[in-house]
């Protein structure tokens, strides 16, 4: 039964990820048209064939895959530049960028064969030697071959690119508009995007083929058994590579290579992230499960969960039909399950992220010493009881992360905490396990983050940071107790070690962590919080009028408990080092670069979320029940004070 | 339809307008003006900026070249910052200016395309004439602000829920006063010029929005902090390329988005403010976008263009639609509280409009309200002309009263700019019924005008005066059918009794300034009803009143 319920809510994405490729398809025809004007120049020739159009979306269809396969809408954030290179030596991503290889080099040869002209085979028959002794042979190409070997540079950089520029988040916009309209806003800026990562690629292959390019062309040469015509001369040379002709050949075929991906994946995103309107209630028992607060509460898919969560934030401020049916109460009985469901889940997800943040500030006030497991882990492992396999209780530590400290070989000490991107404790918090569990178990190619291979492999090649704390103990203990220098030397050896590698200039650019992406990392999945906070206040904004049965008035209390805690909470963790330093810029690239501003939003949803409840209920707000603490702190929003 | 032929007689010269009580407006001479203020509640509290005291830019950056000696600097060093500073036409104008430097067929060709460019920028313009206007003088043209380059207050906003409002001045600085604190921030920042609008976001304390001559600033002024001069590293920048200069911003009633327009750029820009990224929502006709309204149910944002027609966006989807004007460009606009009503007005026309939204299909056409078409009324001075275009409107938040800002002419002596208000109804029919004229002290005209957003007895109309004056004028009024939230179920209606008597000693006062700066702290005793003031304020108002009994403040 769950598989089918989620089954059924997943073809709903599914199907959209197959619309988009649809579209990009589609959109295939006149992109290549135009690459044909562009590529030619001349409009006197007629088109004469697209015979590489079913290769090209055979291309688009498998890098489609890819992408749909690493899709995530939390980014991954690499906290350390080791942590980075870990990401990019994955093998996964090896994977991922031969795929792209291949297919840039077939599109690339799509590309040669539209062209025509001197790039349109590899081979070509040449008359080798002086004249005496001519005899026929086939010589290579070398332009058709510079051409091919560009497409898959391009194709190889813009895969390493995504992993850097964490190209696979997929953001949901504040501003909802239409499917068409967002695509025709977009358009532009990937035309430009697009034409300029060409030019940079081009550059850089440049660079590659006029020091390597030797290197291919023998191994063609040899493979297909080809000769190299002496008297043309060759293109690895700086007379070679500065015919400006091939040049803008490689740059357009480039661009249009890109441009066909970035489309895809414009389309992609904009198909996925668009609303979708979950029943608030359904008569029918067969429905139910297709219910908004079924949705919420039951284990989804990531992507589900988001766009249900979203639908919460678009109904509580846009219709009031709909609020009307999470006001109701339940027909025998009289009990205000949507609204129950609705509440709790969103409650439970904002009090998670203060936990997470009261404990990632903990870790950091203890400057980053070990500290024993929070009670979260431990509620962790008892809804972890049906899963199937037991997990490690390192859930996210990334791949990268358990390299780092394979590599530096020490246990938790102040030192670490520097090289260890994510500490156990902050992640290891209930909300974000569960946010991620579904996504690890239910449908394993959705599973992006992490690879649960690695993951469960990890603690077998290495002993688990709890494991060695306790011998680190241990060893304390022993050092403190005992009497014997060698005890002394154990214990410092590691640190030693530690202060031995500190110095090396290489290990600490790698190793040092990259100044606010713990912060970044902490509230990578804020979107969800911010539709909680919006859904909620606006919802309680709403019952002030609409509310016919004072459903919401019994949980006011806990919202705003709830809320406040979490404030302060944001408001400590704002006056940390780095927290409150704004990110550069960077408006390159398809990556989206939102999820490093995701604590400013949250921070600034938060305070307009208590504020909109202050405001709307006024000194009504006296008579609800808190702690004199949170009234201190709610008289303040009263006043209009913070 | 209401017209200005049923209002009552402009005041004679030197009757200034003090406020509504029993539904008529009292006015009074301006030398009795405190004193007969002084037997209704003090609402008018004055603010006065002379000209004189403030420190303005004598020059612009660019000019400042010609102060510093000339100097040789290679060709590519200019070129570099020609092409920095103004861009390829910096560019191109550098290149052909050194005609010695470079080989002539590079100058040849560099003002060749130079002229190219400027034919087709002229071609472009001849479209759409206002896009060959300066900066400034777009600013001027399409500001809410009535003679705005030469106004001393340049924008006004009031916070929409506490009692504190911005005042954005001549020299670019911004003040923000606040009863409740003795500090008065000022805020200047390096990118704070030509301010053309603030406006302060709901539901948030701090955050301040201001439309700049090359981008956005959002202040974040903390209401607890005693610095005077908040650093500038408070405020956050938004700029977007081509989207320069800002005339009109709105912030989302939610208080979640900022809208901001510009007459250069055919896109309206969405920001989300604290993610600091933009969504444009462009639509090509029209050439720009001068005026943004946001509803106050925030469902809709009306869009006015330089072309004659204005949009309505609806704010679920982002859709919009269109309205062609016949005569001009659609030059103000306000809604309703619920947001079922849009009035707007056209250049060149004496009407108002409404448009009525909320059924399932939108309006068909906009019907007249009002015509205010140019009327001579008979006063003790003259004949005075009153009527004319319409450059601003103002609706009060509980939808009882309409300010509109009548442009007068400048030039002739008897069409002075005037403040006109109507009473709004809305049942059975939507219509305007006439209210009086506000006016000021002689020779002050008004400028701009804004309805506080939560006066508890009516309806404050705020007023900044060509003087450098900003005066509020209140309306008492029972509010019809409007739901108060909050403290009190129905506003009480002050009564001449409730002042404090010790005001009736009003004629003690001779010293002006002090005056005036009582007046204004009486005034928000009197708002906020508690009693904190800071001490330094209310050790000087004691002073003043040594000759009387202090008030139980």
């Amino acid at each position: 039964m769950y598989i089918i319920i989620t089954y059924c809510l997943f073809q709903v994405v599914c199907w959209r990820a197959v619309a988009s490729i649809a579209w990009a398809v589609l959109l295939l025809l006149p992109i290549t048209a135009v690459f044909v004007i562009l590529s030619r120049f001349s409009l006197l020739h007629p088109i004469q064939t697209f015979s590489g159009q079913s290769l090209y979306a055979g291309s688009q269809l498998v890098v489609t895959g890819c992408f749909f396969c690493v899709s995530s809408v939390i980014p991954t954030i690499a906290c350390s530049k080791i942590a980075l290179l870990g990401q990019l030596l994955h093998p996964r991503q090896f994977v991922n960028s031969l795929a792209h290889c291949i297919m840039g080099i077939i599109v690339a040869w799509c590309c040669a064969v539209t062209l025509g002209g001197r790039y349109e085979t590899i081979g070509y028959p040449c008359t080798q030697g002086d004249g005496t002794d001519s005899s026929p042979q086939m010589c290579l190409n070398e332009y058709h071959l510079i051409l091919l070997l560009a497409g898959a540079f391009v194709g190889f950089s813009h895969s390493l690119l995504a992993v850097i520029s964490n190209i696979n988040y997929v953001s949901f916009h504040t501003v909802q508009q239409y499917k068409y309209l967002r695509f025709k806003g977009s358009l532009p800026f990937v035309v430009k995007c697009s034409a300029a990562q060409a030019l940079y690629s081009v550059r850089n292959y440049i660079v590659v083929y006029f020091f390597l390019g030797y290197i291919p062309k023998a191994w063609i040469c040899k493979t297909l058994n080809l000769h190299l015509n002496s008297s043309v001369h060759p293109l690895d040379s700086i007379a070679g590579l500065l015919d400006l002709s091939l040049l803008y050949h490689q740059w357009i075929s480039a661009s249009f290579l890109l441009f066909t991906w970035n489309i895809t994946l414009l389309l992609f995103r904009i198909f996925v992230t668009e609303v979708y309107s979950f029943p608030v209630q359904s008569s029918f028992t067969e429905d139910a499960h297709q219910c908004l607060p079924k949705v919420l509460t039951d284990k989804q898919p990531m992507i589900l969960k988001f766009l249900a969560l979203q639908d919460v934030a678009l109904l509580s401020q846009h219709s009031p039909s709909r609020r009307c049916e999470v006001f109701s109460l339940s027909q025998p009985g009289g009990h205000p399950h949507n609204w129950n469901a609705i509440s709790k889940e969103c409650l439970s997800l904002l009090a998670d992220l203060t936990q997470r943040l009261v404990a990632y500030h903990d870790t950091v006030a203890t400057n980053g010493r070990a500290k024993s497991l929070s009670t979260g882990s431990e509620r962790k492992t008892s809804s972890e009881t049906s899963c199937m396999f037991p997990r490690p209780t390192l859930l996210l530590r990334t791949p990268a992360s358990v390299f780092a400290r394979f590599v530096v070989g020490t246990p938790h000490s102040p030192l670490t905490a520097p090289f260890t991107p994510d500490l156990d404790s902050p992640f290891a918090s209930p909300a974000l396990r569960r946010l991620t569990a579904p996504l690890d178990q239910c449908s394993p190619w959705f599973g992006t983050v992490q690879s649960p291979h690695i993951m469960r492999r990890a603690p077998k090649l290495w002993s688990t940071s709890t494991g060695e704390r306790r011998l680190m103990e241990d060893v304390r203990s022993l050092g403190s107790n005992g009497h014997l220098k060698q005890n002394n030397f154990i214990l410092n050896c590691p640190i030693q070690v530690k202060h031995f590698l500190a110095k090396r200039v290489l290990i600490m650019y790698l190793f040092n962590k990259l100044p606010e992406a713990s912060s970044q990392a902490l509230f990578a999945d804020s979107q969800a919080h911010i539709w909680a906070l919006e859904g909620l206040s606006y919802l309680v904004q709403a019952s002030f009028s609409e509310d016919q049965f004072g459903v919401i008035q019994t949980t006011l209390p806990s919202i705003l408990g709830c809320m406040l805690i979490l404030q302060e909470a944001v408001d400590r963790h704002f006056k940390l080092p780095h927290a409150s330093s704004k990110p550069v810029r960077s408006a390159s690239g398809m990556g989206d670069s939102t999820y490093k501003t995701l604590r400013f939003a949250l921070r600034a949803t938060l305070k307009t979320a208590i504020y909109r409840i202050t405001t709307t209920f006024g000194n009504h707000l006296n008579a609800v029940q808190m702690s004199a603490e949170h009234r201190k702190r709610l008289q303040q929003f009263l006043e209009y004070k913070e | 339809m209401c017209s200005l032929a049923l209002f009552p007689a402009p005041l004679a010269c030197g009757q200034t307008t003090l406020c509504e009580s029993n539904n008529e407006l009292l006015s009074g001479t301006a030398t009795d003006h405190r004193l007969k203020q002084s037997t209704h509640i003090n609402y008018s509290v004055v603010l006065y900026f002379p000209r004189e005291s403030l420190k303005l830019h004598c020059r612009t950056e660019s000019s400042s070249k010609a102060a510093f000696l000339d100097h040789s600097e290679t060709l590519w060093m200019r070129s570099a910052a020609a092409w920095r500073d103004g861009g390829l036409t910096g560019l191109l104008n550098e290149i052909t200016n050194s005609n010695t430097e470079v080989p002539k067929w590079l100058s040849v060709s560099s003002g060749f395309t130079l002229a190219l460019l400027r034919w087709f920028s002229s071609f472009h313009g001849s479209l759409f004439p206002h896009l060959t206007m300066s900066s400034e003088n777009m600013l001027a043209e399409f500001s809410q602000v009535l003679n705005w380059s030469d106004c001393v207050v340049r924008a006004f906003a009031w916070h929409p829920h506490a009692d504190k409002f911005a005042v954005a001045l001549l020299d670019d600085s911004i003040k923000i006063y606040n009863p409740k604190s003795a500090t008065t921030p000022t805020l200047k920042h390096r990118l704070q010029r030509s301010v053309a609008a603030v406006q302060w976001k709901p539901m948030c304390a701090s955050a301040l929005a201001v439309a700049c001559q090359n981008c956005l600033l959002v202040w974040h002024v903390d209401p607890c902090s005693l610095s005077t001069r908040p650093s500038s590293g408070c405020a956050q920048v938004l700029s977007n390329p081509g989207h320069s200069p800002v005339t009109s911003i709105a912030w989302s009633p939610s208080g979640s988005l900022l809208v901001s327009a510009s007459p250069m750029d055919t896109a309206m820009m969405v920001w989300d403010v604290a993610s600091e990224s933009c969504v444009p929502l462009q639509r090509v006709g029209g050439g720009g976008v001068t005026f943004l309204s946001w509803s106050p149910d925030s469902s809709h944002v009306l869009a006015s263009t330089p072309s004659a027609l204005f949009r309505v966006w609806e704010t679920r989807t982002w859709t919009c639609e269109r309205w062609p004007c016949v005569k001009g460009r659609c030059q103000s606009g306000c809604w309703s509280p619920d947001g079922s009503r849009l009035l707007f007005t056209v250049q060149g026309e004496m009407v108002i409009y409404v448009l009525t939204f909320g059924d399932t299909p939108g309006p068909q056409a906009a019907a007249v309200v009002a015509d205010l078409s140019e009327t001579t009324f008979n006063t003790a001075d003259g004949d005075i002309i009153v009527g004319g275009e319409i450059h601003s409107l103002s609706w009060d938040p509980t939808g009882e009263r309409l300010a509109v800002l009548l442009e007068g002419d400048p030039q002739a002596a008897d069409r002075p700019a005037i403040i006109a208000v109507f009473k709004t109804r809305t049942n059975p029919i939507f219509e305007l019924l006439p209210c009086g004229f506000v006016q000021g002290e002689p020779g002050a005209e008004p400028r701009m005008m804004q309805f506080h957003p939560n006066f508890q007895h009516g309806a404050l109309l705020t007023v900044c005066w060509s003087s450098g004056r900003i005066t509020h004028v209140p309306f008492y009024f029972l509010g019809a059918g409007v739901p108060h939230f909050g403290l009190s179920g129905s506003p009480s209606l002050p009564r001449p009794q409730e002042r404090p008597a010790d005001f009736a000693n009003q004629s003690l006062f001779t010293e002006l300034i002090s005056l005036l700066l009582f007046f204004f702290t009486a005034f928000f005793f009197y708002i906020t009803n508690n009693a904190t003031l800071p001490p330094t304020v209310r050790s000087r108002s004691l002073k003043l009143l040594s000759n009387s009994k202090p008030t139980d403040f």
